[in-house]
């Protein structure tokens, strides 16, 4: 098993097929949304494949330490093109191709319409420890 | 409270529970919850026989859960017959209870959750905390693991390579948090070689063992990976060492080689070096010969082009490198490292960092950068 970090971007990826914000969705396309997402992460979970999910604010701020004694230097927020991601999900699954897929099943959460919004999701394989043996 | 003992009892106490006609799940649930009674009750009131006490704590958690099922008919033929022996043949149940769980319809990961659980008498929570997920996301994986297996008869005869493959899986994991993977791996396949005579397990317990000897050496104590080289040689467990070439030697002796067997011998031939310069690489090259024939593994004919570097010289390991598919993990820190080796170090470190770009792990990562940047400063000066 290896775990994968599903990455969900509120800005940066490429533009979703479904390309409508939310805040111009209907309650009942967003309820349908949340539903979605909700049924998503326990059947992952009844599949022993969920490790865990969080959203994040769109509002972040880069942080630099600038040495001893001064504030830490602060970027951002920052303008319409940059990155902003805004959750996530860890996944645990047997293999990269089932990575893609589960991907892939939580890019098509239904959007505007009803419609899948078949939306842009990052995936990346995290670093593990080292295993026992290497040689 | 004797902790190893409870799990060294758990897969027998399962499998008398499957004797006496428990399902294979159901009897898995019983002998999980009178072990929770073990350790609560032990303490206190240690059992003089613990195995008689586990199997009938554990037949009435079944017989409580079999009336709490509506099939009443059903639980009182379970409870008064006897199930038929197997005519003519002695079979060891908790030998069947390793091939089930290494059933070839599990996955990798069930099969693994599912053996540390049932035969390694391990607690959901223990196994979650070691694969670093909720206990949730565990307990669905063994149920559902349990269910895969709950149609497949308890004495259809399973495939030894299958139940060895998931055991080198768990060592191969070695976290090492409340349970060492590496060291529990290791327990569990002492236990089943006392129980078989294949030569493979003892191969595999060899290999284990000598790979085990070696581990507190492999890492710095900030976590640096330390290459065998490098490796302080005083920090090798030889009680292990000894045990595991014995173990080998014996294995050997029987003159049917397997993969492990091969492993182990190459993993013993290291072992038995006092230092990196005397290791034989001669022999250790004849060993990947042998595994190179026996599995056709790619990984192992990258390694025998190393060994080849060491025991012909780099050009020799670069012209046997030459011939492998260059997509190969580890392919470009070995042609960095034969490179270097031939005093080309321009080359070998951009390949350093190529390979750490794509290294699979933290402690590889750094190393591969760390070489990179080793040789660069070197070329600065």
């Amino acid at each position: 098993m290896a775990k994968y970090l599903l990455l969900k971007h509120y800005r940066g990826a490429p533009a979703p097929a479904n390309d409508v914000p939310m805040d111009q969705w209907t309650p009942e396309e967003l309820s349908a949304h949340e539903r979605y997402m909700r049924e998503f992460a326990a059947r992952l979970q009844s599949t022993g494949e969920f490790v865990s999910s969080q959203a994040l604010s769109p509002e972040g701020t880069f942080v630099r330490g600038d040495g001893e004694g001064r504030p830490p230097v602060t970027d951002g927020p920052f303008a319409e093109t940059k990155d902003l991601i805004a959750g996530w999900m860890i996944i645990d699954v047997e293999t990269y191709e089932r990575a893609l897929e589960v991907a892939a099943e939580l890019s098509a959460a239904p959007g505007a319409g009803g419609k899948p919004i078949h939306e842009w999701l990052e995936v990346r394989p995290f670093m593990c420890a080292l295993p026992t043996i290497t040689e | 409270m004797d902790e190893s003992l409870l799990r060294t009892l758990t897969p027998t106490v399962i499998s008398i529970l499957v004797r006496r006609g428990a399902g294979f799940a159901a009897a898995e649930d019983a002998v999980q919850e009178a072990l929770i009674e073990a350790v609560r009750g032990w303490p206190d009131d240690p059992p003089r026989d613990p195995k008689g006490w586990l199997v009938t704590v554990a037949w009435r958690k079944f017989l409580d859960a079999a009336r709490a099922d509506t099939s009443r008919r059903h639980r009182e033929v379970l409870v008064e017959g006897e199930p038929d022996p197997v005519p003519g043949e002695e079979v060891d149940d908790t030998l069947q209870l390793y091939f089930l769980c290494a059933h070839p319809s599990l996955t990798p990961a069930s099969a693994v959750a599912l053996t540390l659980r049932a035969v390694g008498g391990l607690t959901t929570r223990q196994i979650a905390q070691a694969y670093l997920v909720p206990e949730a996301t565990m307990a669905q994986r063994i149920s559902r693991a349990k269910r895969t297996v709950s149609a497949v008869r308890f004495n259809q005869p399973g495939d030894v390579a299958t139940v060895l493959r998931v055991l080198y899986l768990v060592f191969n994991e070695g976290y090492s948090g409340d349970v060492d993977l590496a060291a529990e791996a290791i327990r569990l396949t002492r236990q089943l070689a006392a129980r078989t005579k294949h030569e493979e397990v003892a191969g595999l317990l060899a290999l284990m063992l000598l790979h085990h000897a070696r581990r507190p050496a492999r890492t710095a104590a900030d976590g640096r990976l330390v290459p065998l080289a490098e490796q302080d040689r005083c920090l090798w467990d030889t009680r292990l060492i000894a045990e595991g070439v014995d173990v080998l030697q014996a294995a050997l002796a029987r003159d049917r080689l397997g993969e492990f067997q091969a492993q182990a011998a190459i993993a013993a031939l290291h072992a038995d070096a006092r230092t990196a310069a005397e290791t034989d690489w001669v022999q250790i090259v004849e060993w990947y010969d042998e595994l190179v024939r026996l599995t056709g593994s790619p990984v192992a004919r990258l390694n025998r082009a190393v060994a080849v570097g060491e025991a012909d010289g780099p050009r020799a390991g670069l012209a046997a490198l030459a011939e492998l598919d260059a997509s190969l993990p580890r392919h470009t820190a070995a042609l960095a490292y034969l490179h270097e080796r031939d005093g080309d170090l321009a080359t070998a470190a951009r390949l350093y960092a190529e390979a750490a770009r794509s290294a699979p792990n933290l402690p590889e990562r750094d190393h591969l950068t760390r070489q990179a940047a080793r040789l660069n400063a070197e070329l600065r000066d």
